[in-house]
């Protein structure tokens, strides 16, 4: 028998998209020739021209093709669109300005010196950040190995046990979930460095931040249990298993892209943060290793101490700094994606 | 005069083509069911009818699927309208949990903003094609998942019935329930065929055999694709199959 090819019925044609497209290109033209022959002036009038006739355009096409309901639905997403690229270009212009800002300053030595022998001034091939990006390594790390597990066992126990404690725990994560982030330094300065730790250190600053990680991967790890259908523990259980054995086999695997994205949250909330950091490992210029004996560097530490000296030199090293976390941050957050979308087996 | 025509309906998951050359009719006022065994396609064939396989990211479509003449696939057809007139029942029981039983009915004229004169009227007449009035009409504020399962699918019909529709599409509608309330939707099937067109997808034969005008038999043979091995009156498709392995099924020698 004859071969049939498949299509999409539903899918725009060629010629659709086509009409589509022509019908873009002539908003932007008739855009531009209005701010060149008219009274409309500068960029902006051409971009907001641009979003009204592109819109009010393939709404004419779509209905001269489909009729009104066609019209509207074309003229909805046109508007929709034009509000993700209204949210996007804030987003864009702000990752451009890092990088434009950041360039000046990137040689290899950033990564491979301390500015020890180096002050904010010194020339771009002397000196860098090696010292704070080991700091943020390492907070990051501390953190994570106590708030990830922490706060995955409280969302296990609000919806996997829900005992009686279920509804002052959820009342005081979301309560810890808005304390101020410099609260949370200055409790760690007056309870553990003006007290037992008597010094300023890598494992002071962990501690400010796990309190502030704590609630956000709590919460979301919650949500993400939730999501669980019930059926399965059912059907866990029914098999035989424990709770303990139908939670770890059944329900965590089940969550598993979840609770890593819970993870990703939580070190996103924290891999930026300034002000309780200042309060607990202080900042330093040199590499330290040992996490529990004196002040320690950190990214967010780096670029706040290199704005404040103010000179040309140590304002492009701070914006190499964010640069440098900017990057870290996406790299982690891809990394953490791609585990967390793997299909386990 | 057909209210529903495929022809040359093929599906396709990705690359994989599931279903191969459906050429059906369904005529008015008559009941079709759809048999076979299990991955023979006969649900991939009912979601093409009321253009619910597109649903699926990857799927494919080739062939015509005409109401009233008209085919639903063309680029003009507004897929909403489509799915308003060609109405679906599903396996599973499924009222809208957090309505009332007489939201429920009322939600599809709700949903696709039709008019309604008479809001009570719809509502009793909905429920009594669906043989479900005179067991709720004293609580018909009362929760949809109050009701019981084979109560909760006769809803689901009754919703289905109140936008209208010129074709029910029931995807195993009795396979989650008891015998008693498969008898149920039975008669009221019965009931509603002047007025609706229906076809039925069922693994139950003597369902088949009980509820049907016309039977079509699905079958996919190892590594094939499904296709429609016979078409007939349902009494010929049970007494007198033409085809050597719609007799073997219909007689329970596999599937």
């Amino acid at each position: 028998m004859t071969a049939v090819t498949p299509t999409r019925p539903w899918r725009a044609t060629p010629a659709v998209l086509a009409a589509e497209s022509a019908s873009i290109a002539a908003a932007a033209i008739v855009a531009v020739l209005l701010v060149r022959f008219t009274g409309f002036e500068g960029k902006l009038a051409i971009a907001a021209l641009f979003l009204v006739l592109a819109t009010s355009f393939t709404a004419l096409n779509e209905g001269r093709q489909r009729g009104w309901e066609a019209a509207k639905n074309a003229g909805a997403r046109a508007i929709v669109i034009a509000c993700a690229v209204i949210v996007l270009v804030p987003l864009m212009s702000i990752m451009w300005t890092v990088v434009d800002n950041g360039r000046h300053a990137l040689r290899l030595n950033f990564f491979t010196q301390d500015m020890a022998i180096a002050s904010g001034d010194s020339p771009f091939d002397e000196g860098g950040a090696l010292h704070s990006i080991i700091g943020t390594a390492q907070l990051v790390a501390m953190s994570s190995i106590v708030s990830i597990p922490l706060g995955i066992l409280a969302a296990l126990y609000l919806t996997e046990i829900r005992g009686r404690l279920s509804p002052i725990i959820r009342f005081l994560t979301q309560a810890m979930s808005g304390v101020p982030s410099v609260v949370a330094g200055l409790f760690v300065y007056s309870a553990w460095i003006l007290g037992p730790g008597k010094t300023y250190s890598g494992v002071a600053g962990a501690m400010a931040l796990s309190i502030l990680m704590l609630p956000t991967v709590a919460r979301t790890a919650e949500e993400v249990l939730k999501l669980v259908p019930d059926h399965l523990r059912e059907a866990g259980q029914a098999l035989g298993g424990t709770q303990w054995r139908t939670v770890a086999g059944i329900v965590l695997p089940t969550a598993r892209s979840g609770l890593f994205t819970a993870g990703i949250l939580g070190v996103a909330r924290i891999s930026g943060e300034t002000a309780p950091l200042l309060l607990t490992i202080f900042g330093a210029s040199a590499v330290n290793l040992s996490v529990n004996n004196g002040p320690v560097s950190a990214l967010p530490v780096f670029v706040f101490s290199h704005l404040k000296l103010g000179t040309d030199n140590a304002v492009a090293r701070a914006w190499t700094g964010a640069l440098v976390l900017m990057v870290l941050v996406l790299v982690l957050f891809s990394v953490a994606r791609w585990f967390g979308g793997r299909k386990s087996r | 005069m057909n209210d529903l025509v495929a022809k040359g309906v093929h599906a396709w998951f990705g690359d994989r083509l599931v279903l191969e050359d459906v050429n059906l009719e369904f005529a008015h006022g008559t009941v079709t069911a759809l048999i076979g065994p299990s991955g023979c396609g006969k649900s991939t064939f009912i979601r093409t009818l009321n253009r619910m396989h597109e649903f699926v990211p990857e799927a494919q479509f080739a062939g015509e699927v005409l109401l009233s003449g008209k085919d639903i696939y063309a680029p003009a057809e507004d897929v909403t309208k489509i799915r308003l007139r060609i109405g679906m029942v599903f396996q599973k029981p499924n009222p809208f949990p957090a309505m009332t039983i007489r939201e429920n009915v009322l939600a599809g004229p709700k949903l696709a903003r039709l008019k309604v004169d008479d809001k009570d009227v719809l509502v009793e007449q909905s429920l009594t094609q669906a043989g479900l009035w005179k067991e709720v009409k004293d609580r018909l504020d009362a929760p949809a998942l109050a009701l019981s399962g084979g109560q909760q699918q006769r809803l689901c019909i009754a919703r289905s019935l109140a936008v209208q529709p010129q074709v029910l599409l029931m995807d195993e509608p009795c396979s989650a329930l008891d015998p008693g309330s498969t008898l149920r939707i039975e008669e009221t099937i019965e009931e509603i065929k002047q007025d609706v067109t229906i076809v039925i997808v069922t693994h139950n034969m003597q369902q088949a055999a009980r509820v049907s005008d016309y039977t079509a038999f699905f079958l996919a043979e190892l590594g094939e694709p499904g296709r429609m091995v016979e078409y007939n009156e349902t009494k010929q498709i049970f007494s007198n199959p033409q085809d050597n392995r719609t007799e073997r099924y219909v007689t329970g020698q596999f599937g």
